[in-house]
Protein backbone atom coordinates (compact mmCIF):
# COMPACT_ATOMS: atom_id res chain seq x y z
CA UNK A 1 0.00 0.00 0.00
CA UNK A 2 0.94 3.61 -0.79
CA UNK A 3 -1.72 5.19 0.32
CA UNK A 4 -0.57 9.12 1.71
CA UNK A 5 -2.13 9.95 5.08
CA UNK A 6 -2.92 13.39 5.47
CA UNK A 7 -5.25 14.56 7.84
CA UNK A 8 -4.42 18.58 7.38
CA UNK A 9 -6.09 17.88 4.14
CA UNK A 10 -9.09 19.38 6.03
CA UNK A 11 -7.35 22.53 6.72
CA UNK A 12 -7.04 23.26 2.75
CA UNK A 13 -8.86 26.27 1.21
CA UNK A 14 -12.23 24.47 -0.21
CA UNK A 15 -13.96 27.74 -1.74
CA UNK A 16 -15.05 30.88 -0.72
CA UNK A 17 -12.96 31.47 2.41
CA UNK A 18 -14.07 28.20 3.48
CA UNK A 19 -11.81 24.96 4.64
CA UNK A 20 -12.89 21.63 3.93
CA UNK A 21 -13.81 21.53 7.65
CA UNK A 22 -16.58 24.02 6.67
CA UNK A 23 -17.76 21.90 4.95
CA UNK A 24 -18.11 18.95 7.53
CA UNK A 25 -19.14 21.31 10.08
CA UNK A 26 -22.01 22.66 7.54
CA UNK A 27 -23.15 18.79 7.00
CA UNK A 28 -23.06 18.00 10.54
CA UNK A 29 -25.39 21.20 11.31
CA UNK A 30 -27.58 20.14 8.47
CA UNK A 31 -27.82 16.57 9.91
CA UNK A 32 -28.88 17.76 13.26
CA UNK A 33 -31.17 20.51 11.88
CA UNK A 34 -32.94 17.76 10.19
CA UNK A 35 -33.24 15.23 12.53
CA UNK A 36 -34.32 17.28 15.22
CA UNK A 37 -37.06 19.01 13.13
CA UNK A 38 -37.82 15.30 12.11
CA UNK A 39 -38.06 14.33 15.62
CA UNK A 40 -40.68 16.91 16.43
CA UNK A 41 -42.58 16.13 14.17
CA UNK A 42 -42.42 12.03 14.88
CA UNK A 43 -42.95 13.19 18.34
CA UNK A 44 -45.98 14.85 17.79
CA UNK A 45 -47.83 12.79 15.32
CA UNK A 46 -46.47 9.35 16.79
CA UNK A 47 -47.89 10.21 19.88
CA UNK A 48 -51.30 11.55 18.52
CA UNK A 49 -51.72 8.40 16.48
CA UNK A 50 -50.55 6.14 19.60
CA UNK A 51 -53.19 7.44 21.52
CA UNK A 52 -55.80 6.58 18.69
CA UNK A 53 -54.44 2.60 17.85
CA UNK A 54 -55.51 2.44 22.06
CA UNK A 55 -58.90 3.94 21.63
CA UNK A 56 -62.36 1.82 22.08
CA UNK A 57 -63.32 3.78 18.68
CA UNK A 58 -62.68 0.75 16.05
CA UNK A 59 -62.59 3.42 13.10
CA UNK A 60 -59.52 5.59 14.62
CA UNK A 61 -57.46 3.07 15.46
CA UNK A 62 -58.42 1.67 11.95
CA UNK A 63 -56.84 5.01 11.16
CA UNK A 64 -54.11 4.97 12.96
CA UNK A 65 -52.98 1.07 12.02
CA UNK A 66 -53.41 2.11 8.67
CA UNK A 67 -51.03 4.07 9.01
CA UNK A 68 -48.74 2.69 10.08
CA UNK A 69 -48.80 0.08 7.75
CA UNK A 70 -48.49 1.64 5.10
CA UNK A 71 -45.50 4.26 6.19
CA UNK A 72 -43.50 1.16 7.97
CA UNK A 73 -44.23 -1.18 4.30
CA UNK A 74 -42.71 0.97 2.01
CA UNK A 75 -38.49 1.70 1.69
CA UNK A 76 -37.39 5.22 3.19
CA UNK A 77 -35.68 5.90 -0.26
CA UNK A 78 -38.85 5.37 -2.25
CA UNK A 79 -41.08 7.73 0.25
CA UNK A 80 -38.35 10.09 0.41
CA UNK A 81 -38.30 9.77 -3.73
CA UNK A 82 -42.40 10.31 -3.40
CA UNK A 83 -42.40 13.36 -1.18
CA UNK A 84 -39.40 14.86 -3.33
CA UNK A 85 -40.50 14.34 -7.37
CA UNK A 86 -44.85 13.61 -5.98
CA UNK A 87 -46.16 15.35 -4.08
CA UNK A 88 -45.22 19.02 -5.48
CA UNK A 89 -46.89 17.45 -8.75
CA UNK A 90 -49.98 16.00 -6.96
CA UNK A 91 -50.70 18.45 -3.84
CA UNK A 92 -53.88 20.40 -3.64
CA UNK A 93 -54.60 24.24 -2.99
CA UNK A 94 -51.50 25.35 -4.10
CA UNK A 95 -49.38 23.85 -1.62
CA UNK A 96 -46.97 21.76 -4.48
CA UNK A 97 -46.46 25.10 -5.92
CA UNK A 98 -45.39 26.78 -2.65
CA UNK A 99 -43.14 24.29 -1.97
CA UNK A 100 -41.76 24.35 -6.00
CA UNK A 101 -40.62 28.54 -5.49
CA UNK A 102 -38.37 27.40 -2.60
CA UNK A 103 -34.98 27.32 -2.94
CA UNK A 104 -33.78 24.23 -4.19
CA UNK A 105 -32.42 23.85 -0.30
CA UNK A 106 -35.12 24.85 1.17
CA UNK A 107 -37.36 22.15 -0.91
CA UNK A 108 -34.60 19.26 -0.02
CA UNK A 109 -34.82 20.31 3.58
CA UNK A 110 -38.86 20.75 3.83
CA UNK A 111 -39.35 17.12 2.13
CA UNK A 112 -36.45 15.22 4.07
CA UNK A 113 -38.14 16.71 7.17
CA UNK A 114 -41.73 15.78 6.43
CA UNK A 115 -40.18 12.61 5.34
CA UNK A 116 -38.56 11.46 8.28
CA UNK A 117 -40.79 13.06 10.60
CA UNK A 118 -44.11 10.84 8.78
CA UNK A 119 -41.78 7.87 8.50
CA UNK A 120 -40.67 7.97 12.17
CA UNK A 121 -43.95 8.50 13.57
CA UNK A 122 -45.25 4.98 12.25
CA UNK A 123 -42.22 3.88 14.94
CA UNK A 124 -42.84 5.95 17.49
CA UNK A 125 -46.55 5.24 17.58
CA UNK A 126 -46.23 1.54 17.89
CA UNK A 127 -44.46 2.17 20.78
CA UNK A 128 -46.56 4.53 22.38
CA UNK A 129 -49.48 2.00 22.03
CA UNK A 130 -47.05 -0.71 23.45
CA UNK A 131 -46.36 1.90 26.54
CA UNK A 132 -50.16 2.46 26.84
CA UNK A 133 -50.76 -1.42 27.02
CA UNK A 134 -47.87 -2.48 29.03
CA UNK A 135 -49.65 -0.38 31.69
CA UNK A 136 -52.30 -2.83 33.93
CA UNK A 137 -55.84 -2.15 32.80
CA UNK A 138 -56.57 -0.49 36.72
CA UNK A 139 -54.68 2.75 35.85
CA UNK A 140 -56.94 3.75 33.66
CA UNK A 141 -60.47 2.58 35.33
CA UNK A 142 -58.65 3.91 38.53
CA UNK A 143 -58.34 7.34 36.64
CA UNK A 144 -61.78 7.05 35.23
CA UNK A 145 -63.38 6.01 38.76
CA UNK A 146 -61.64 9.38 40.15
CA UNK A 147 -63.89 11.09 37.72
CA UNK A 148 -61.21 11.62 35.42
CA UNK A 149 -62.58 12.62 31.70
CA UNK A 150 -60.64 9.99 29.13
CA UNK A 151 -58.89 12.72 28.17
CA UNK A 152 -57.44 13.81 31.71
CA UNK A 153 -56.69 10.30 32.38
CA UNK A 154 -54.32 9.82 29.25
CA UNK A 155 -53.31 13.35 30.00
CA UNK A 156 -52.45 12.49 33.70
CA UNK A 157 -52.11 8.90 34.39
CA UNK A 158 -51.49 6.91 31.39
CA UNK A 159 -48.90 8.90 29.19
CA UNK A 160 -47.01 9.92 31.82
CA UNK A 161 -46.47 6.27 32.83
CA UNK A 162 -46.30 5.28 29.53
CA UNK A 163 -43.31 7.56 28.39
CA UNK A 164 -41.23 6.54 31.22
CA UNK A 165 -41.75 2.87 29.90
CA UNK A 166 -41.33 3.32 26.60
CA UNK A 167 -37.69 5.58 26.48
CA UNK A 168 -34.90 3.19 26.17
CA UNK A 169 -37.24 2.06 22.43
CA UNK A 170 -38.00 5.90 21.72
CA UNK A 171 -34.08 6.79 22.83
CA UNK A 172 -33.49 4.01 19.57
CA UNK A 173 -35.82 5.54 17.38
CA UNK A 174 -33.85 8.90 17.95
CA UNK A 175 -30.78 7.85 16.83
CA UNK A 176 -32.09 5.69 14.19
CA UNK A 177 -33.70 9.63 12.90
CA UNK A 178 -30.04 10.93 12.73
CA UNK A 179 -29.02 8.00 10.85
CA UNK A 180 -31.91 7.57 8.54
CA UNK A 181 -31.66 11.49 7.63
CA UNK A 182 -28.55 10.23 5.44
CA UNK A 183 -30.92 8.83 2.40
CA UNK A 184 -31.68 12.82 2.44
CA UNK A 185 -28.23 12.97 0.30
CA UNK A 186 -30.04 11.18 -2.41
CA UNK A 187 -32.01 13.87 -3.21
CA UNK A 188 -29.05 16.45 -3.34
CA UNK A 189 -29.52 17.60 0.18
CA UNK A 190 -25.70 18.32 1.33
CA UNK A 191 -26.03 16.80 4.60
CA UNK A 192 -22.90 15.17 6.34
CA UNK A 193 -23.12 11.59 4.40
CA UNK A 194 -23.33 14.20 0.71
CA UNK A 195 -20.31 16.73 2.28
CA UNK A 196 -18.31 13.16 2.98
CA UNK A 197 -18.96 11.98 -0.40
CA UNK A 198 -18.07 15.48 -1.69
CA UNK A 199 -14.97 15.62 0.55
CA UNK A 200 -13.64 12.04 -1.49
CA UNK A 201 -14.17 13.97 -5.18
CA UNK A 202 -12.54 17.05 -3.65
CA UNK A 203 -9.72 16.13 -1.73
CA UNK A 204 -9.06 12.82 -3.18
CA UNK A 205 -7.95 11.73 0.24
CA UNK A 206 -11.20 9.02 0.63
CA UNK A 207 -10.13 7.73 3.91
CA UNK A 208 -9.49 10.49 5.69
CA UNK A 209 -12.84 11.90 4.04
CA UNK A 210 -14.46 9.02 5.22
CA UNK A 211 -13.36 8.45 8.49
CA UNK A 212 -13.77 11.58 9.47
CA UNK A 213 -17.66 11.35 8.91
CA UNK A 214 -17.82 7.77 9.91
CA UNK A 215 -16.60 9.41 13.12
CA UNK A 216 -18.80 12.37 13.61
CA UNK A 217 -21.63 9.77 13.20
CA UNK A 218 -20.65 8.05 16.02
CA UNK A 219 -19.77 11.10 17.50
CA UNK A 220 -23.77 11.99 17.36
CA UNK A 221 -24.59 8.36 18.53
CA UNK A 222 -22.57 8.82 21.54
CA UNK A 223 -23.80 11.97 22.68
CA UNK A 224 -27.70 11.44 22.62
CA UNK A 225 -27.12 8.41 24.01
CA UNK A 226 -25.51 10.21 26.98
CA UNK A 227 -28.48 12.72 26.79
CA UNK A 228 -31.04 10.08 26.64
CA UNK A 229 -29.48 8.51 29.35
CA UNK A 230 -29.58 11.61 31.85
CA UNK A 231 -33.06 11.93 30.75
CA UNK A 232 -34.27 8.15 31.70
CA UNK A 233 -32.19 9.12 35.33
CA UNK A 234 -34.17 12.65 35.35
CA UNK A 235 -37.87 11.25 35.00
CA UNK A 236 -37.31 7.66 36.96
CA UNK A 237 -39.95 7.30 39.24
CA UNK A 238 -38.57 5.13 42.69
CA UNK A 239 -40.03 2.31 43.10
CA UNK A 240 -40.82 1.80 39.52
CA UNK A 241 -39.41 -0.45 36.67
CA UNK A 242 -37.26 1.73 35.01
CA UNK A 243 -35.50 3.53 38.17
CA UNK A 244 -33.26 -0.25 38.39
CA UNK B 1 -54.69 18.53 -8.41
CA UNK B 2 -54.03 19.27 -12.27
CA UNK B 3 -51.31 16.17 -12.73
CA UNK B 4 -52.70 13.35 -15.47
CA UNK B 5 -51.27 9.96 -13.97
CA UNK B 6 -50.52 7.64 -17.03
CA UNK B 7 -49.11 4.35 -16.38
CA UNK B 8 -48.42 3.09 -19.66
CA UNK B 9 -44.82 2.95 -18.82
CA UNK B 10 -45.96 -0.27 -17.02
CA UNK B 11 -45.17 -2.83 -20.13
CA UNK B 12 -44.69 -6.26 -20.34
CA UNK B 13 -41.77 -5.79 -21.34
CA UNK B 14 -40.60 -3.11 -18.25
CA UNK B 15 -42.37 -5.04 -15.80
CA UNK B 16 -39.61 -8.27 -17.40
CA UNK B 17 -36.95 -5.45 -16.98
CA UNK B 18 -38.02 -4.97 -13.23
CA UNK B 19 -38.31 -8.53 -12.64
CA UNK B 20 -34.82 -9.38 -13.48
CA UNK B 21 -34.14 -5.74 -10.84
CA UNK B 22 -36.39 -7.96 -8.19
CA UNK B 23 -33.98 -11.04 -8.40
CA UNK B 24 -31.20 -8.99 -7.60
CA UNK B 25 -32.69 -7.15 -4.72
CA UNK B 26 -33.66 -10.64 -3.35
CA UNK B 27 -30.38 -12.06 -3.67
CA UNK B 28 -29.05 -9.09 -1.66
CA UNK B 29 -31.71 -9.83 1.05
CA UNK B 30 -31.32 -13.73 1.21
CA UNK B 31 -27.44 -13.15 1.18
CA UNK B 32 -27.17 -11.10 3.87
CA UNK B 33 -29.92 -12.90 5.92
CA UNK B 34 -27.84 -16.18 5.60
CA UNK B 35 -24.70 -14.84 6.60
CA UNK B 36 -26.15 -12.29 9.15
CA UNK B 37 -27.31 -14.96 10.81
CA UNK B 38 -24.24 -16.80 10.89
CA UNK B 39 -22.13 -14.13 11.52
CA UNK B 40 -24.55 -12.83 14.31
CA UNK B 41 -24.92 -15.61 15.83
CA UNK B 42 -20.91 -15.95 16.33
CA UNK B 43 -21.08 -12.56 17.43
CA UNK B 44 -23.50 -13.19 20.18
CA UNK B 45 -21.39 -16.23 21.40
CA UNK B 46 -18.86 -14.39 21.47
CA UNK B 47 -20.33 -11.28 23.65
CA UNK B 48 -21.76 -14.02 25.92
CA UNK B 49 -18.25 -15.96 26.18
CA UNK B 50 -16.29 -15.54 28.93
CA UNK B 51 -12.93 -14.32 26.69
CA UNK B 52 -12.79 -10.51 27.30
CA UNK B 53 -10.97 -10.15 24.15
CA UNK B 54 -13.74 -11.76 22.14
CA UNK B 55 -15.88 -9.74 24.03
CA UNK B 56 -14.62 -6.81 23.02
CA UNK B 57 -13.98 -7.53 19.58
CA UNK B 58 -17.77 -8.21 19.28
CA UNK B 59 -19.01 -4.99 20.89
CA UNK B 60 -17.23 -3.07 19.58
CA UNK B 61 -18.09 -4.41 16.03
CA UNK B 62 -21.87 -4.56 16.68
CA UNK B 63 -21.64 -0.81 18.31
CA UNK B 64 -19.86 0.79 15.21
CA UNK B 65 -22.48 -0.74 12.83
CA UNK B 66 -24.88 0.05 14.77
CA UNK B 67 -23.69 3.53 15.12
CA UNK B 68 -23.52 4.60 11.36
CA UNK B 69 -25.95 4.95 8.69
CA UNK B 70 -26.60 2.62 6.20
CA UNK B 71 -26.19 4.53 3.75
CA UNK B 72 -22.41 5.53 4.63
CA UNK B 73 -21.41 1.96 5.21
CA UNK B 74 -22.50 1.32 1.66
CA UNK B 75 -20.64 3.78 0.44
CA UNK B 76 -17.56 3.28 2.36
CA UNK B 77 -18.15 -0.56 0.09
CA UNK B 78 -18.51 1.18 -3.27
CA UNK B 79 -16.16 3.96 -3.15
CA UNK B 80 -13.29 3.03 -0.58
CA UNK B 81 -13.54 -0.76 -0.64
CA UNK B 82 -13.35 -1.76 -4.29
CA UNK B 83 -9.95 0.46 -4.76
CA UNK B 84 -8.37 -1.12 -1.80
CA UNK B 85 -9.01 -4.67 -2.99
CA UNK B 86 -8.08 -3.74 -7.01
CA UNK B 87 -4.84 -2.31 -5.46
CA UNK B 88 -3.95 -5.37 -3.27
CA UNK B 89 -5.13 -8.04 -5.38
CA UNK B 90 -4.24 -6.29 -8.53
CA UNK B 91 -7.03 -6.38 -10.17
CA UNK B 92 -8.12 -4.45 -13.30
CA UNK B 93 -10.01 -1.47 -12.60
CA UNK B 94 -13.24 -3.13 -15.05
CA UNK B 95 -14.02 -6.13 -12.84
CA UNK B 96 -17.17 -5.07 -11.77
CA UNK B 97 -17.25 -5.19 -8.14
CA UNK B 98 -20.44 -3.42 -6.49
CA UNK B 99 -22.80 -6.45 -6.64
CA UNK B 100 -19.90 -8.24 -4.72
CA UNK B 101 -19.50 -5.32 -2.42
CA UNK B 102 -23.39 -4.96 -1.79
CA UNK B 103 -23.59 -8.64 -0.90
CA UNK B 104 -20.46 -8.12 1.54
CA UNK B 105 -21.81 -4.63 2.64
CA UNK B 106 -25.50 -5.85 3.34
CA UNK B 107 -24.05 -9.01 4.99
CA UNK B 108 -21.35 -7.26 7.70
CA UNK B 109 -24.09 -4.63 8.88
CA UNK B 110 -26.77 -7.22 9.25
CA UNK B 111 -25.19 -8.92 11.14
CA UNK B 112 -24.50 -6.44 14.05
CA UNK B 113 -28.51 -6.34 14.19
CA UNK B 114 -28.98 -9.47 13.99
CA UNK B 115 -26.66 -9.96 16.73
CA UNK B 116 -28.44 -8.20 19.15
CA UNK B 117 -31.79 -10.45 18.39
CA UNK B 118 -29.72 -13.65 19.02
CA UNK B 119 -28.05 -12.41 22.02
CA UNK B 120 -31.72 -11.66 23.60
CA UNK B 121 -32.97 -15.07 21.89
CA UNK B 122 -30.17 -16.89 23.94
CA UNK B 123 -30.55 -14.85 27.11
CA UNK B 124 -34.05 -15.68 27.11
CA UNK B 125 -33.45 -19.57 27.58
CA UNK B 126 -33.34 -20.42 30.95
CA UNK B 127 -30.05 -20.22 32.58
CA UNK B 128 -30.91 -23.98 34.30
CA UNK B 129 -30.78 -25.09 31.11
CA UNK B 130 -27.03 -24.20 30.34
CA UNK B 131 -26.00 -25.77 34.17
CA UNK B 132 -28.26 -29.04 33.33
CA UNK B 133 -26.72 -29.72 30.17
CA UNK B 134 -22.36 -28.82 31.75
CA UNK B 135 -23.97 -31.53 34.30
CA UNK B 136 -24.41 -34.24 31.76
CA UNK B 137 -21.18 -33.51 30.26
CA UNK B 138 -21.44 -31.65 27.58
CA UNK B 139 -19.07 -29.13 26.60
CA UNK B 140 -19.52 -25.79 25.72
CA UNK B 141 -19.98 -25.70 22.03
CA UNK B 142 -22.30 -28.63 22.50
CA UNK B 143 -24.33 -27.19 24.60
CA UNK B 144 -25.11 -23.84 22.29
CA UNK B 145 -25.48 -26.33 19.13
CA UNK B 146 -27.63 -28.63 20.91
CA UNK B 147 -29.42 -27.29 23.46
CA UNK B 148 -29.38 -23.70 23.93
CA UNK B 149 -29.32 -22.34 20.05
CA UNK B 150 -32.87 -24.43 18.78
CA UNK B 151 -34.88 -22.58 21.51
CA UNK B 152 -33.25 -19.43 21.10
CA UNK B 153 -34.14 -19.56 17.43
CA UNK B 154 -37.41 -20.35 17.95
CA UNK B 155 -38.37 -18.02 20.42
CA UNK B 156 -36.58 -15.79 17.94
CA UNK B 157 -38.32 -16.50 14.34
CA UNK B 158 -41.01 -13.20 14.67
CA UNK B 159 -38.19 -10.83 15.33
CA UNK B 160 -35.85 -12.37 12.62
CA UNK B 161 -38.48 -12.10 10.15
CA UNK B 162 -39.38 -8.57 11.21
CA UNK B 163 -35.58 -7.98 10.63
CA UNK B 164 -35.54 -9.71 6.98
CA UNK B 165 -38.31 -7.23 6.19
CA UNK B 166 -36.36 -4.07 6.96
CA UNK B 167 -33.77 -5.70 5.13
CA UNK B 168 -35.19 -6.03 2.56
CA UNK B 169 -36.34 -2.19 2.26
CA UNK B 170 -32.94 -1.40 3.23
CA UNK B 171 -31.57 -3.11 -0.29
CA UNK B 172 -33.04 -0.47 -2.08
CA UNK B 173 -30.30 2.03 -1.06
CA UNK B 174 -28.09 -0.08 -3.76
CA UNK B 175 -28.89 2.96 -5.46
CA UNK B 176 -26.35 5.15 -4.16
CA UNK B 177 -24.34 2.67 -6.23
CA UNK B 178 -26.48 2.83 -9.51
CA UNK B 179 -26.74 -1.08 -9.13
CA UNK B 180 -30.14 -1.67 -10.90
CA UNK B 181 -32.20 -3.20 -8.16
CA UNK B 182 -36.11 -2.87 -8.58
CA UNK B 183 -36.11 0.22 -7.46
CA UNK B 184 -33.19 1.61 -9.35
CA UNK B 185 -34.93 -0.02 -12.81
CA UNK B 186 -38.19 1.63 -11.96
CA UNK B 187 -36.23 4.53 -11.49
CA UNK B 188 -34.60 4.53 -14.61
CA UNK B 189 -37.93 3.63 -17.04
CA UNK B 190 -39.49 6.54 -15.26
CA UNK B 191 -36.38 8.72 -16.47
CA UNK B 192 -36.54 7.61 -19.53
CA UNK B 193 -40.09 7.92 -19.73
CA UNK B 194 -40.73 11.08 -18.02
CA UNK B 195 -43.03 9.51 -15.78
CA UNK B 196 -41.11 8.67 -12.58
CA UNK B 197 -44.04 9.69 -10.31
CA UNK B 198 -45.79 6.76 -11.40
CA UNK B 199 -42.98 4.32 -11.70
CA UNK B 200 -42.47 5.62 -7.92
CA UNK B 201 -45.60 4.91 -6.84
CA UNK B 202 -45.61 1.80 -8.85
CA UNK B 203 -42.44 0.73 -6.83
CA UNK B 204 -43.54 1.79 -3.31
CA UNK B 205 -47.03 -0.27 -4.11
CA UNK B 206 -44.67 -3.52 -4.91
CA UNK B 207 -42.69 -3.21 -1.56
CA UNK B 208 -45.77 -2.32 0.04
CA UNK B 209 -47.75 -5.77 -1.05
CA UNK B 210 -44.40 -8.09 -0.39
CA UNK B 211 -43.61 -6.67 2.46
CA UNK B 212 -47.32 -6.63 4.38
CA UNK B 213 -47.88 -9.93 3.14
CA UNK B 214 -44.81 -11.14 4.93
CA UNK B 215 -45.70 -9.01 7.98
CA UNK B 216 -49.24 -10.51 8.06
CA UNK B 217 -47.48 -14.25 7.80
CA UNK B 218 -45.11 -13.05 10.60
CA UNK B 219 -47.88 -12.81 12.92
CA UNK B 220 -49.82 -15.36 12.20
CA UNK B 221 -46.34 -17.38 13.49
CA UNK B 222 -46.52 -15.45 16.80
CA UNK B 223 -50.58 -16.47 17.26
CA UNK B 224 -49.57 -20.07 16.20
Amino acid sequence: MDYRWNWSVFLNQAADNQTYVDWLLSGLSITLALGLAAWLIALTLGTALGILRTLPDRWLSGIAATYVELFRNVPLLVQIFIWYFAMPEILPFGLGDAIKSMSPLAQQFTTAMLCLGFFTAARVCEQVRSGIRALPPGQKNAGLAMGFTLGQTYRYVLLPMSFRIILPPLTSEFLNIFKNSAVASTIGLLELAAQGRQLVDYTAQPYEAFIAVTLTYMLINITVMTLMRWLEGRVALPGFVDSK
Amino acid sequence: MSYQFDFSSITPAAIAVLGHGMAISLQITVTAIAFGIVWGTLLAMMRLSASKPLQWFATGYVNLFRSIPLVMVLLWFFLIVPQLLQKVFKLSASNDLRMTSALVAFSLFEAAYYSEIIRAGIKSVARGQLAASFALGLTYLQTMRLIILPQAFRNMVPLLLTQGIILFQDTSLVYVSALADFFGRAYSIGERDGRIIELLFFAGAVYFVICFSISLLVKRTIKS
